[in-house]
């Protein structure tokens, strides 16, 4: 037990070490620093434009709405980062190994397939993890000292939601890592990741015009991926009540129940369990 | 002696069809420097690759230093060196051992030790802190040898280790695997530089479709068998008949110079003085004994088929 962490901690902190040197996850921090830049100053804007021309009785109402409706445009395109960086940090997390034959190094060590499987999901996990909560309390902060003090309804429920996306997502790209070549895993993350998102409003417009089908299926493309159901899980808890009722990206018209998010754990913890044990059966 | 690594039947079939191991068994002595030899095709790489856990045998079995290779444990003291080696280029030569070295389980003392130690072995403290995207493949090839010796294995596999060096570096790969056996270490070495494998290897395996053929030291596989060249001041049927007493294969090269296959030295005196009697000047008798290569050819080259050959 303790030789399997001690391993699994080697693999973690030079998947890390990865991450760091070959600059992804600064390209990803440094663009998402000047999307927060520019959040600022939109919303510092939308502030001033509000304190000159909305009269003072609806000033507190309006900055309320135009805060809520900002930070969710703002977490809207941070949980777009959040995908885009899971998986082009993770897709070729280990057919890249396999294919540059650096495994041949690796896996003759006395370590376990499982142990490497791990190792690699767990140092993404920290980082996803760490920037999604750098993003998000960044946002948030922004909002809350320039909107007057908007915070929204459930913001760490939401914080936590966003990491399990990101999570799901590094499972099924670490999956499918373990089976296709790099490019080949990353088509096949982005098309389910696509008919999640298509899936997502289907669900949504069946739900308001009452079409019990559409519901269906977007249903079923949420078990399929479940990140789309997680946003709009994690975008309901950061909206005050009686903002949303359109089909926006936003929109909670039809809302997961929390059972999804006990599916969603099994669902990322069982694709990870399955691409320990794809590794474990290949040859190199 | 006891055995570092022992195989049983080991076998290895790709899709139900593509045999690449037919049933390897074989042996190698504790603190050897063993040569497996074969031509391209004939299951080396994958057998050594079911040695180390890489690749999952069909059937048979295999031990190394006594422990079921199907058990990670049974790596600990086992090093390895891969034909077509990539590393982690990005790494820095210091933390690029000291990665392996964790994995290993080698403590932070040991590993703080051992590492300047190696890179002085290899001749590469100069570059201790620059990324391995800036090495040469001479030099890659050397951080990989030393990541291979940095535990002080028990066993180190080196697969094709000079393949692709300068003299230099060949020179440099031969005093690592000297000390490595003077350590103690069992070297088991897979190469297609059959002079390399004959100044290093104690001991050598032919293999053919992943079978051992035949398995011993040079001088025992060549049965005592050597060339002797005599140079005389003529050559005559006569001549050549008496020889035949001696030996099955005579060849007369030219008019002044025969070659004899001889079964040990000791006729060597007895055919000298016949010849001296036979009033024959005697220039030169010298004899050769069969090189590796020689071995190969006689072992492998009646039996590799057109497959194998264009592989």
């Amino acid at each position: 037990m303790i030789q399997s962490l001690h391993q699994i901690g080697v693999i973690t902190r030079l998947t890390f070490r990865e991450v760091q040197r070959r600059r992804l996850l600064w390209i990803g921090l440094g663009l998402g620093g000047a999307f927060v830049a520019l959040f600022a100053l939109g919303m510092y804007f939308i502030y001033q434009d509000i304190m000159q021309h909305v009269s003072e009785g609806y000033r507190s109402m309006a900055m309320k709405q135009a805060s809520a409706s900002m930070l969710m445009a703002g977490m809207y395109v941070i949980n777009f980062l959040i995908v885009m960086i899971t998986v082009l940090t993770s897709v070729g997390s280990i057919s890249g190994e396999i294919g540059s034959n650096t495994i041949h190094t690796i896996a003759s060590k006395p370590i376990r397939r499982w142990e490497i499987v791990m190792g690699k999901w767990l140092g993404f996990a920290i980082m996803i993890s760490l920037y999604t909560i750098l993003m998000s309390l960044a946002l948030m902060g922004i909002v809350a000292v320039i909107g007057g003090g908007f915070i929204p309804p459930h913001p760490i429920q939401a914080l936590l939601i966003l990491i399990l996306e990101g999570l799901t997502i590094l499972s099924v790209t670490v999956l499918g890592s373990t089976v296709f070549s790099t490019l080949a895993n990353g088509v096949v993350i982005f098309m389910l990741y696509g008919v999640a998102f298509v899936g997502g409003w289907i669900e949504q417009i069946g739900t308001i015009v009452n079409s019990q089908v559409a519901q269906d299926l977007g249903i079923v493309s949420s078990l399929l991926l479940p990140s789309e159901a997680l946003w709009r899980l994690a975008s309901s808890s950061l909206q005050p009540s009686g903002i949303t009722e359109s089909i926006t990206p936003f929109a909670v018209a039809s809302q997961p129940t929390p059972a999804f998010v006990v599916y969603s754990l099994l669902y990322t913890s069982g694709l990870l369990i399955l691409g320990m044990y794809v590794l474990g059966q290949k040859d190199f | 002696m006891t055995n570092t690594i022992e195989t049983f039947e080991l076998r290895k079939v790709y899709n139900d069809t593509k045999v690449a191991v037919q049933g390897l068994t074989m042996q190698v002595r504790q603190g050897e420097v063993f040569g497996f030899l074969g031509p391209n095709g004939a299951g080396k790489t994958t057998s050594i690759k079911m040695l180390l856990g890489l690749v999952r045998p069909t059937t048979g079995s295999a031990q190394l230093l006594g422990q079921s290779v199907s058990k990670p444990v049974a790596r600990k003291r086992v090093g390895f060196l891969p034909e077509h080696f990539r590393f982690h280029e990005w790494l820095q030569a210091e933390e690029f051992l000291d990665l392996h070295g964790q994995l290993y389980g080698m403590s932070k003392t040991d590993r703080a030790q051992r590492i300047p130690e190696m890179l002085e072995r290899v001749g590469l403290t100069e570059v201790v802190r620059k990324p391995l995207s800036t090495f040469s493949k001479g030099m890659l090839q050397r951080i990989g040898l030393a990541m291979s010796m940095l535990h002080r294995p028990a066993v180190v596999f080196l697969d094709e280790p000079t393949s692709g060096l300068d003299p230099f570096g060949r020179l440099l790969v031969r005093d690592v695997i000297r000390a490595a056996r003077d350590e103690g270490t069992t070297v088991f070495i897979n190469s297609h530089l059959l002079g390399e494998v004959e100044i290093t290897c104690d001991r050598v395996a032919f293999i053919r479709r992943g079978q051992v053929i035949r398995a011993g030291t040079i001088r025992e596989l060549s049965g005592g068998l050597m060339r002797v060249r005599l140079k005389l001041d003529r050559v005559t049927p006569e001549l050549l008949d008496g020889l035949a007493y001696w030996s099955n294969t005579v060849e007369p090269e030219d008019h002044h110079e025969v070659m004899l296959s001889l079964v040990g030295e000791e006729k060597l005196p007895e055919i000298n003085a016949w010849l001296v009697e036979q009033g024959i000047k005697v220039y030169a008798l010298v004899p050769h004994h069969l090189s590796l290569e020689d071995l190969f050819l006689q072992i492998m080259g009646g039996q590799a088929s057109a497959e194998e050959l264009t592989s």
